[in-house]
Order: C-alpha cells, then structure tokens, then sequence
C-alpha cells in the first residue's frame, strides 16, 4: 500500500512538478501587523468573483437572450427551478458587494502604497480588474431585460455615446444598432459570458500569479510584528472570512431577493426617476452637473474625456508616485487619495438625492 | 379716396398705412403672394374691426386657402369698400339666426366639401334643423346655440385641435357656458346643474380627468348637431353605445316588461343621468344604498333575488381580497408570484363580469359567473398559502446556513489560533 502511494507521488510529481508549488508555499509568509486586516480584501473581492462565476454558469443553463424570452426566462428561474430565486439572488447580491468591494481593495492598496516597486503590473492588473468588473456590472444589469435596466441601460450607452469623435460608433457599436433593442441584449450577453471572461480569467491568472510571486506588500514605514507562514496559515484565515462572506450573501439573498420588476416595453415612456446603477452614479452626476458647453466642446464630452483621462492616471499611478518608490508616502497622493473618494461619495450621493431625468 | 372716407380723416396714421398697403397689395413686389383687400384694409384698422385678421391665422378654413370672401362673399380684388359690393356677392356678418344657413352653403354641399375633406359628413344642418336648438331658432329664439356658438368664430379650429371649444375635452364646458348659467336659461324651464352634475359623474372623471376621449361629453349621449334630450325609449340604447352587453343582459331580465309598462327609462332609473356615478356593489340588495328596495317590497321575490346576487357578489370579494392579501404578503417577502397573480386577474375578471350580469337579475347567472371566480380565488388562496410556506422554508434553510457557516468560520479561526500557539512555541 505504502509502495503504491510512493508510486502515484512520485508518478504526478515527475508530470506536474507539485513539488515545486510546495517548495514555494512552505517559504512564502505574510507579515502581520495593525494593517494585515487589508490582506483580506482581494481575497474577498475574489471570492465574490468565484461566486459569480459559479452562480453565473448556473443561471446560464435556464437564461435565454433574446428579448421575448430574457425576462419570462429569469422569471421562470425564480419560481420554478428549485433554489434559482437563491442562485439568481446570490448572483446579483455579490455583483454589487463585488463592485463595492473593487473599489475597497484598490483604495486601501493605493493608500498602503503597496503599487511601489517591485508591484506596478500588479497595480496594472488590478485596475484593469476593475474596469472589467464594471462593464461585467453593465452588461449584466440589462439581461433580466426588465424595465429599469432597459431605461437605466439606454443612459449608460448615452454616456458612451458623448466619447469625442468615435462615440457614435461606440454607441452603435454597443447597442448593436440606434436604439437598445434585442440586438443589444444578445451582444452584451455574449460580452458578458464569453468575451469579458475571457479577459478577466487572463487579467485575474496575471495579477494572482503576481501577488503570489511578489508577496504582499507591507505599508511604508511599517514594521512587521511577525510573519505568519501564506500556507496554511493565511489560507485558513481567507477560508474563514470568505465562509462569513457567504454567510452575508446567504443572508441578503434569503432576506431581500433581488427584485425582478416589470418587463421592459421599449414602446413605453420611460419611468421618472431613471439614472444608472449606483457604481455609475458619479459619472452621470458629473455629466448633469457640467455645463453645457465648455470652450469650443460639450460639457459632456469634456467629461467623458476627463473620465478616460482619469482612468488612464488610475492605471498609471505606479509610475506617477514616483515619492512611493522612493519609499516615501507623499501626502499629496494621499490627499489625491482622499479627494476621489470625496468626489465618488459626494456625486453618488447627490446622484441618488437629486431627481433624475 | 372711397377707403380714406370711410376710415375717417382723424385717423393720419391708418389713413398712410392703408394706402401703403393698398400700394403694395396692388402691385405686390416679386415673390409676395397675392394678398386680399379685406385682409389689407382691416389690417391696419382697430379694435374688432382688425381683430378677424389675426384671429384668421389659426382658423382651419384659413389653412385650407379660404380667406375672407369665403364665408363673407364680395370682391376681395376689389380695392376699399369697392370690396364690399352686394352685388358683387358681399354678404357681411350674418344676424344669429342666419348663421346655421350660412354655414351650410358649404357644409351641405357634399360636393364642394369632398375638395377638403372627403370624410366630412354634410348632414350639419339637417340635423341642426331637428335639434331644439334648431327648431327654437325657427320659431324666432334667437339665444338658442347655433354653428359658432360651440365652433366659435375667427378662428374656427378643427374638432381634432386641443384648443377648439369642441373638442372632446371642451365639450362639456363649451355646452356648459349656457346650459349652466342660470341666467341664461331663465324661462326654459330646464335644470342648470348638468355640468356639475357631470363633472361629479364617472363619465366626466374619465374624460376631465383622465383625459379618455372615449368617455362621453354631453355630445356622446345628446347628439352633436342634432342635440335632443333623448327620450325614455331611447335613453337604453343611448348607453347601450358602450355598454351593449349590459344593454342584452337587461333586454332579457325579468325588470325589461315591468319598465317598458311603467315607463321608466331603463338604465337612469338606477343609475341617474348627468350625474351617473361609479357603480358600488351596495345599489344591489337590501341595505340603505340599495335601489331595489326602491320598488320591491320587504320580503319579496324580488328583494329575495337581490340578496342572493349580492350575497355571490360578497362571497367572492371576500375569497379574493382573502387571496390578494396572501399572494401580496408572500411577494413583498420576495416569493416570485407573477402566476398567482395572473389567477388572482382572472377571480377579479370574474367579479367584474358578474357585477355586469347582475343586469340580468337572475341570482342564477350571476352565481354561475362568481363560481368561476371563487375557483380562481382558491387557487390564489393556496398560491399565496404555498408562498407563504415557501418564506417559512427559506428563513429556516437560512438560519441553519447561518448555524454551519459561521460555526465553520469559528473553527476555521481557533484552528488557526491553535496552529500559530503551537508555531511560536510555549511563552518563556
């Protein structure tokens, strides 16, 4: 018995080289000190991801896009397969704890620093994650094909619309015509199943495999108390968070299931108070609160460029805090930091105040 | 000169500007379109003299190329009073009572109408001719309404402009200006409270306030231009426009022969006329409300059959509303339950129906109608029940989930704590 053990050890480790993986986790440790509590973060943002994955694939065996059967499908889900109000619940639920916690992780990984040397890709990567996690969101939120998303979905590709010279074609592009019509619905769910993961499983492989090869990254000027050993130590504490995690997303789904609303009638006016879900509330917010001409453009395409131009300093920042890789933690970036922050808050918030269009 | 003599020399400043007018009128600079005289001189006039001229901008006859000469006659090619020739057809403002003839040179001509508008019936002064308004106007009344009263003059807009006193919206209060004004109608003997009455009615909330066009005005049961008060043998088959089924339902009833001898008007004997209200399940029965009670005695047949249709009413409602409130409570605790409420549509559809056949007053038909219902009722009983059972399950399954998981957590952490004690080694 003992021999045929050796046998199987020693015939998986010659194809598979596990050996290798095992030397590198008895090695690697995490540090802990009063900040260690954030290393949880992306841990949590990937289970979140693992859940929607999962919840996703089974959806995915009841939906059916096109724009008779989209709603009468979801709704089919929700009242006759056994435990799809559950499954569907859980799937919206943790999309939005999962665009709510992006935003989390990638705060307190810019405010630790932890994009400094050796970590930029890291950085790159994440935020690349994040602007999938958000079109994941959008695509995502029109396929129940109900009211609000329709209406919520025609704002969105509005704002897409406002990009200078090539919006109309990234309009028309994402709407699969003029107008949101069932051409849109098939294409942003063969973006949101197929191409974007596609995209996300490269992207997340690179920044997993990053974090693994790096490490985690301990804040400037903090001292370690200890280290803990990642396996299995730090894997345990990440098993128990993700199972309280679940714990939560149990209870939101049980307690509040997702809404379906009514089914969208693209002949219908559309219902005051429209405005996009809430992860795009600041951009719309923005966009209403500029004027309507700024020098020689719209003020909604001089928002639109100062939001792509913001995305492109969010995948830049490694590389613009050049005091972080000098180890030093500037309080300019710190109070750039704080200042987004203010301004998500501060425009999501009165995006909700406010009355929408 | 004839022009400025008829002005008056006081007025310098007219006087110039009709002659430029005239001026350009006559001999229009190129690309200017051929103007009237009417329009040239009354232009440059005051008061309700000038006033035509603007108010023509949104008249419909305007729009279709009529000007001034169209209804008024005369020379419009003509310049000055020259214009205004009897011979050459000039006519003037027509007196009240010659206002029905006038407008019906045209609109009686099914010929000439057919060249604006094949759709448009002629039958205007026809009708008008039998209307009361009509025939008072023959015999001399000249208060009575005629064509512009309700059409209204310079501009006349058509019946489909919002702004017209005749469209539908505009109707009551356009017959309500002298139908309601006390005044008025002193010395005809006939109520003044119709409009009132009306804007109170259902009907006149779902036209006033509701903006349903399809709604009657006083039009929809009256006539347009041949308005009568319809009479006991026609008020039925007024309603009986819209309401037909009810109209069948009531033809058939044992109630169709006692009224044709009584002579009671059918449906507004119940249900009034103006002030027709929305119809409450009380006017059946034996309570206060109820209108059988009006002629059936106590302890009659009659007043026996009332219960009973009321009773199938009662029964239903309650298994409905039963049903509603459960399917309602499982739905807000987020229970999928679009199909109990597609059964729940179908009791409701039932109720309506047999509040219809009530106008069969057979407690038998209506019965076989609530019965149907009552089957849909328990189905959205027991939907609403199950989703009930099914909001029970849940919060079970949930609590047992919350038990394992965060019971697992716990051992997950201690096993960690234990396995970091035992790393660090015995504290010194």
């Amino acid at each position: 018995m003992e021999e045929a053990r050796r046998g199987f050890v020693s015939w998986t480790e010659e194809r598979l080289r596990l050996g290798a993986i095992r030397e590198f986790l008895r090695h690697k440790t995490v540090p802990v000190h009063r900040y260690s509590f954030v290393y949880y973060f992306g841990g949590i943002t990937l289970f979140l991801f693992i859940v929607q994955v999962i919840t996703g694939i089974l959806l995915l065996l009841y939906y059916r896009p096109s724009a008779d059967a989209a709603y009468e499908s979801v709704q089919f889900i929700m009242s006759k397969v056994r435990f799809g109000w559950l499954i569907r619940s859980i799937h919206s639920w943790s999309a939005n704890l999962m665009v709510g916690w992006v935003f989390v992780h990638m705060f307190s990984t810019f405010f630790y620093r932890a994009y400094r040397r050796p970590r930029e890709l890291t950085w790159v990567s994440g935020a690349l994650m994040l602007f999938l996690t958000l079109a994941f969101a959008f695509t995502g939120y029109l396929l129940p094909w109900n009211k609000l998303a329709f209406f919520a979905t025609k704002v969105g590709t509005e704002l897409a619309g406002d990009v200078p010279l090539v919006g109309k074609y990234i309009l028309l592009l994402l709407r699969g015509g003029e107008d949101i019509t069932e051409a849109t619905l098939s294409r942003f769910f063969g973006i949101h199943v197929a191409i974007l993961p596609a995209l996300a499983t490269v992207i997340l492989g690179i920044h997993l495999a990053l974090v693994q090869v790096h490490g985690m990254s301990r804040p400037i000027s903090v001292r370690a108390e200890r280290e803990i050993p990642f396996y299995p130590n730090f894997l345990l504490r990440d098993l128990a968070v993700w199972v309280l995690v679940l714990a939560l997303l149990a209870t939101l789904a049980t307690l509040y299931p997702w809404p379906l609303g009514e089914k969208a009638d693209p002949l219908a006016p559309a219902p005051p108070g429209i405005r996009p879900e809430w992860y795009f509330l600041f951009m719309f917010q923005t966009l209403k609160l500029l004027p309507s001409r700024i020098l020689l453009l719209e003020g909604e395409e001089i928002g639109i460029l100062a939001f792509l131009l913001g995305g492109l300093v969010l995948l830049l920042v490694p590389f613009l805090d050049v005091w972080a890789q000098r180890e030093q933690a500037s309080r300019w970036v710190t109070a750039v930091g704080v200042l987004a922050i203010v301004y998500l808050v501060v425009m999501t918030v009165l995006g909700l105040a406010l009355p929408a269009i | 000169m004839r022009v400025s003599k008829s002005i008056g020399g006081s007025r310098r400043s007219s006087f110039l500007a009709v002659h430029l007018s005239l001026l350009i009128a006559t001999f229009p600079l190129p690309g200017m379109a051929q103007q009237e005289s009417c329009v040239t001189c009354h232009q440059a006039l005051e008061g309700r003299l000038s006033a035509p001229v603007k108010e023509m901008e949104a008249d419909v006859h305007a729009k279709r190329g009529l000007g001034c000469s169209g209804c008024h006659g005369g020379d419009p090619t003509r310049i000055g009073m020259d214009a205004m020739d009897p011979r050459a057809g000039y006519l003037g403002a027509p007196k009240p009572a010659e206002v029905p003839a006038f407008c019906g040179r045209c609109h009686s001509d099914p010929a000439y109408m057919r060249r604006y508008n094949p759709r448009m019936p002629t039958d205007q002064l026809a009708e008008y001719k039998t209307s009361v308004h009509g025939q008072r106007l023959a015999r001399g009344d000249t208060k009575v309404a005629t064509c512009t009263s309700c059409h209204g003059v310079h501009p006349v807009r058509a019946v489909t402009d919002p702004r017209s006193p005749v469209y539908a919206t505009n109707i009551p209060e356009t017959c309500g200006r002298c139908h309601a004004d006390p005044a008025y109608m002193k010395g005809y003997e006939i109520p003044t409270d119709q409009l009132s009455k009306y804007k109170q009615s259902v009907h006149g909330e779902a036209l006033l306030q509701q903006g349903n066009r399809l709604a009657p005005a006083c039009n929809g049961c009256h006539g347009n231009h041949g308005a009568v008060p319809p009479g006991v043998e026609s008020i039925a088959n007024v309603c009986a426009q819209c309401h037909s089924a009810t109209r069948d339902l009531f033809v058939k009833s044992p109630h169709k022969v006692p009224f044709d001898k009584l002579g009671l008007p059918e449906c507004s004997t119940c249900h009034g006329n103006h002030e027709v209200a929305r119809p409450t399940d009380e006017m059946i029965g034996t309570g206060p409300q109820a209108f059988c009670t009006r002629c059936h005695e106590p302890g009659s047949k009659g007043l026996a059959a009332a219960q009973a249709m009321r009773a199938s009413l009662e029964a239903l409602k309650s298994r409905l509303g039963e049903a509603q409130a459960l399917v309602s409570q499982a739905a807000n605790a987020g229970v999928e339950m679009s199909d109990a409420r597609l059964t729940l549509q179908e009791a409701q559809t039932r109720l309506i129906q047999a509040r219809n056949v009530i106008h069969s007053f057979s407690p038998k038909q209506v019965e076989s109608v609530t019965a149907e219902g009552l089957k849909f009722a328990e189905k959205g009983v027991a939907a609403g029940k199950a989703g009930l059972a099914e909001v029970r399950f849940r919060r079970r399954g949930l609590s047992i989930a919350l038990v394992i998981l965060v019971g697992t957590a716990i051992l997950l952490f201690l096993k960690v704590r234990e396995m970091e004690r035992q790393r660090m080694g015995p504290h010194p």
